[in-house]
């Protein structure tokens, strides 16, 4: 009845300038506002700007010779291979922190939303995963040394004959890197069980089950999405660390498999990632291949902006009702 | 029929009110002068002529807004469909009807805070002073049509600065405080909040009961001076005798503004108001006398709603 | 309806809440949460034990400045081998006052842009625009350093070589420095860049719990929307924005990589003092300072030099970081902190 017309007239009022405007918005607001839009746009400005950039210049040196060749000492760029090894050392790296992260990380945030109890303890707790979050990643990686060079930590890395623990490798980059994720777990999988609503866990204890079972029957389920959205951003933050790289995993660019145990000998051997190869070809490390180098970030790029998405699909997929 | 008038004869200039614009006359839309007595809605009604009984205080009903054939929507929902009203100073016009009917949707019409929601559709017209609200700039439409919430939000601040925030922020120039002193005190006044708050204006505003928040939130609506009061379910999170209290201020301040209050409680409206309109599921079904709505609806669902039977 | 009991439905009971099994679950999950607080102990206390030699030799002149530190670290790096003529001298004024400028630096102009952007993100964008922009920070926020670093190294750096640099102001410092395009400047830009997002989800997330009530009510009083957004709205979150910038602080400080990319390796104390000029000239904070060493961490001087570094770091981001969580925890008591 009114739709077509009221659209009409509405639109009419719309259009003509407000009268008096001027007197309202002060010289001061309209700056404001204008360097409100101006930041605004700068963020998208920048994004764009670093990824087309990258890619412009990464699709120009990425090829297929690249992506599955192995790097090369070599002066030439052409003589310094491809970053096979890095991407899969980016890989293992990943899936090892990503697999020590989860457990424990959900592990913490059931307990620190499910049971909590002293409450003072949780407080610390929850304040020591934010502290995880701004720990500089070089000082986790000079610790995590100091850890693995003990004569405790010999069995995951290489012994120099003298007895002196080297210390790097992906098993301690791998245990470092959990560190790096944890905060994210333990985020995500908290926000997941917040959201569920106390009558879920009131009738699951009605019906007689104990807060153990509980959990595991009715909230872990119900926080997958969560959990994944968590260890999702956990391992982009493994992916994208560069510092722990260079300090736990050495500064050998191919996979240097370490001892005799098939798998276990390359977890225990040193190699790079796609972050250390990109760091040690710029111009900052020895500079060899700065073309590679611009190939192997556009690659992390896509794995960034890959994982970006996935936490979309995951959280929009995941949005539970409660009633 | 070209009366006029000036403030000095109402008697209002002196109460600090505001100038009131000088009655037009232009034919179309005379204002009605009527009397009517303070306080009980035994108002005589629009069309009755100018009559001073001996209890009776005469008072100015002249027009301030009037709605034309007002539509609201919401993507497909209809939230307020084809109607028309008009809004006196003077008076106290009550929009009451079950939930949901649009009455807080009519009322957020009258100042443009629907336009906030980004779904809303409006189509009709609605007039300030004769001026369509839809060529006005919002912000000065505010300062004019003044609005209370359901809720007392009064800002995280001190009593007095959320008093004088709507003269500090209005313009390029920021009022000192001795400027705004005489302003905040007149408001705090005229909403009956001044004697409780007189030595603690520094105190935060979060910090007074419920019932004083909500005259807090009256005073700052004042301080601004606006024509028309816009009050939507203002006593509903209060208790009775902050209501009362509150209705006693909207009572004292309708000489001066024009108010239209929302409320769910037929008692209140029959209480303050002067006139009703009775809303049903976006459409107004009834409007007149607050006697006259409340003794002898026309309307068979005004009826039904007034003797309680739904809502 | 009828009533079904546990009984009548034949299924055995399950255990009863205070069960053994319970328990050992919540002491299990208890002992794994207090392990985050034993580890961030034991980074702390090792690393200070690590890094005392380093600390007990200089003393307090350890932060103070004197010398060249480049200089004072290839000497600690090239200590005789035995233990007793191990080199210790250092005054680290250049490393940590370069940290300072440069966190101190990208942190202010964080905060204006995310504050700005933050309002505008919540309140101002064309819902087209703001369905663009929360991606775009969530996808700023997860470009590695590393390629920060990379088009900082290639790009931004070369850039301001060409660009802004002129022959005049590298004949001024010569005699000291080189001026090359690592710089103050570079790492400030980049860096500003990279602690924008976290500054913006924490501000964004508070603006938008900050009650639709108040906003209304300041619009209702004929106050413009920018008046309103900016008298209540970002009035009643301040608390949240110096939480966003301690928490940025806390990030600034521990970025290595790409500050050992842009800033320029050299051990020096740009002067804001000397105008302009101290943007362009190059310096090293701690963070890339402990990677540059990083190849040298075996000699025993230069590495505990290194872990004195590191938990110089480590205190500061911790305080920063805790502070920044404590802040927001007073805030999330009024419903408008993060979460």
């Amino acid at each position: 009845m009114i739709s077509g017309a009221g659209k009409k007239r509405t639109r009419r009022v719309r259009k003509p300038r407000k009268k008096g405007a001027k007197g309202v918005w002060s010289i001061g607001d309209r700056i404001g506002l204008g360097i409100a839009w101006i930041t605004g746009i700068f963020l998208c400005v920048v994004a764009f700007s670093v990824t087309i950039y990258l890619a412009v210049k990464g699709i120009s040196y990425i090829n297929l010779d690249v992506l599955t060749s192995r790097p090369e000492a070599g002066v030439e760029q052409s003589e310094t291979g491809g970053f096979l090894d890095p991407m899969i050392g980016t890989v293992l790296l990943t899936v090892l922190g990503t697999a020590i992260a989860a457990p424990i990380g959900v592990g913490i945030a059931i307990w620190l939303t499910e049971y909590g109890r002293p409450a003072s303890l949780a407080r610390f707790v929850e304040a020591g995963v934010e502290m995880l979050v701004g720990a500089p990643s070089i000082a986790l990686a000079i610790f995590g040394l100091l850890i693995f060079q003990t004569s405790f930590m010999a069995p995951f890395s290489f012994t120099a004959e003298g007895g002196a623990v080297f210390g790097r490798s992906f098993f301690a980059a791998g245990a470092i890197m959990s560190l790096i994720a944890l905060p994210f777990v333990v985020g995500g999988t908290r926000e997941a069980l917040n959201s569920i609503p106390k009558h879920v866990r009131e009738a699951s204890f009605a019906l007689g089950k104990d807060q153990a079972s509980t959990i595991r029957r009715v909230l872990l389920p119900a926080s997958r999405a969560g959990i994944a959205t968590g260890t999702t951003l956990g391992m982009a933050q493994i992916i994208g660390e560069t510092a722990v790289v260079v300090v736990l995993l050495g500064a050998s660019l191919q996979l240097a498999p370490e001892g005799a145990i098939p798998v276990l000998d390359i977890f225990k051997g040193t190699g790079s990632t796609l972050t250390s190869y990109v760091y040690i070809n710029s111009p900052a490390g020895e500079g060899k291949a700065p073309e590679k180098a611009y190939a192997a970030a556009f690659v992390l790029l896509l794995i960034v902006i890959a994982l970006n998405v996935m936490v979309n699909q995951i959280t929009k997929r995941g949005q539970h009702k409660w009633g | 029929m070209g009366i006029e008038t000036t403030d000095d004869e109402r008697g209002l200039s002196e109460a600090g009110v505001p100038p009131v614009r000088r009655i037009v006359v232009d034919g179309e839309t005379p204002p009605v002068r009527v009397a009517h007595r303070i306080g009980n809605g035994a108002s005589p009604g629009l069309d009755e002529p100018f009559a001073v009984e001996q209890d009776f205080e005469a008072v100015w009903v002249e027009e301030r807004m009037r709605i034309e054939s007002l539509g609201v929507r919401f993507g497909q929902k209809e939230a307020v469909k084809d109607v028309s009203l008009q809004v006196n100073s003077g008076e106290v016009l009550a929009l009451i009807g079950p939930s949901g009917c649009g009455k807080t949707t009519l009322l957020r019409s009258l100042n443009k805070l629907v336009d906030l929601t980004p779904t809303a559709i409006r189509s009709g017209r609605i007039l300030l002073d004769d001026e369509d609200t839809a060529y006005m700039d919002d912000t000065l439409l505010r300062k004019k049509v003044g609005m209370l919430f359901q809720q007392p939000n009064p800002f995280p601040m001190t009593i007095f600065d959320n008093v004088a925030y709507g003269l500090r922020e209005r313009g390029s120039k920021r009022p000192g405080k001795k400027a705004l002193e005489p302003i905040v005190v007149d408001a705090l006044e005229r909403a009956g909040l001044w004697d409780e708050v007189s030595d603690n204006l520094n105190h935060p505003a979060l910090s007074l009961s419920g019932g004083q928040q909500q005259r807090l939130c009256i005073a700052r609506s004042l301080a601004v001076r606006p024509e028309v009061l816009l009050l939507d379910e203002p006593c509903s999170a209060l208790d009775p005798i902050s209501t009362a209290i509150i209705e006693d201020t909207i009572v004292n301040l309708k000489d001066e503004i024009a108010i239209v209050i929302v409320t769910h409680n037929l008692q209140q409206a029959e209480r303050i108001a002067d006139k009703v309109a009775f809303m049903y599921l976006g459409d107004l079904v009834e409007y007149g006398p607050a006697t006259q709505v409340f003794n002898a609806p026309m309307a068979e669902r005004t009826k039904d709603y007034v003797r309680g039977d739904f809502g | 309806m009828p009533s079904l009991t546990l009984e009548a439905t034949g299924i055995p009971e399950e255990v009863e809440a205070g069960d053994p099994t319970n328990r050992r679950v919540e002491l299990m999950l208890g002992a794994l949460a207090s392990a985050v607080l034993l580890f961030i102990a034991g980074m702390i206390i090792f690393t200070l034990i690590k890094a005392w030699p380093s600390f007990a030799n200089n003393g307090l002149a350890w932060f103070g400045a004197g010398g060249n530190v480049d200089q004072q670290l290839s000497d600690i790096f090239n200590s005789p081998a035995d233990p007793a003529d191990y080199v210790y001298e250092l005054r680290a004024w250049p490393l940590i006052w370069s940290t300072i400028l440069i966190s101190g630096l990208s942190v202010v102009f964080a905060t204006f842009i995310a504050v700005f952007s933050s309002i505008f993100i919540v309140h101002f964008a064309p819902t087209a625009l703001q369905k663009l922009i929360e991606p775009v920070v969530k996808y700023l926020a997860a470009v590695p350093s590393v390629v920060y670093g990379l088009i900082g190294i290639l790009v931004i750096v070369p850039w301001i070589n060409n660009n802004l640099i002129t022959e005049q102001m590298r004949a001024s410092v010569a005699y000291v420095i080189q001026l090359d395009g690592s710089s103050v400047m570079a790492a400030t830009m980049i860096l500003t860049v990279m602690i924008l997002p976290i500054m913006i989800a924490l501000i964004v997330d508070s603006l938008r719990a900050v009650p639709l009530n108040w906003r209304e009510g300041a619009l209702a009083l004929g106050v413009n929307k920018w008046r309103a957004v900016r008298t209540v709205s970002v009035r009643a979150i301040r608390p949240a924005i110096v939480a966003a910038a301690v928490l940025a602080t806390a990030r600034a400080l521990g970025e290595a990589i790409m500050l050992a990319m842009v800033a320029g390796s050299i051990g020096f104390a740009p002067n804001p003092f000397d105008g302009i000029l101290f943007l362009f000239e190059p310096s090293r904070p701690l963070a890339p300072s402990i990677l540059d060493g990083e190849e040298g961490l075996s000699v025993v001087p230069f590495g505990e030099t290194m872990y004195a570094f590191g938990f110089i770091l480590i205190v500061s981001c911790v305080f920063f970081s805790f502070s920044g969580w404590a802040i927001r925890q007073s805030l999330s008591r009024y419903g408008i902190g993060a979460r």
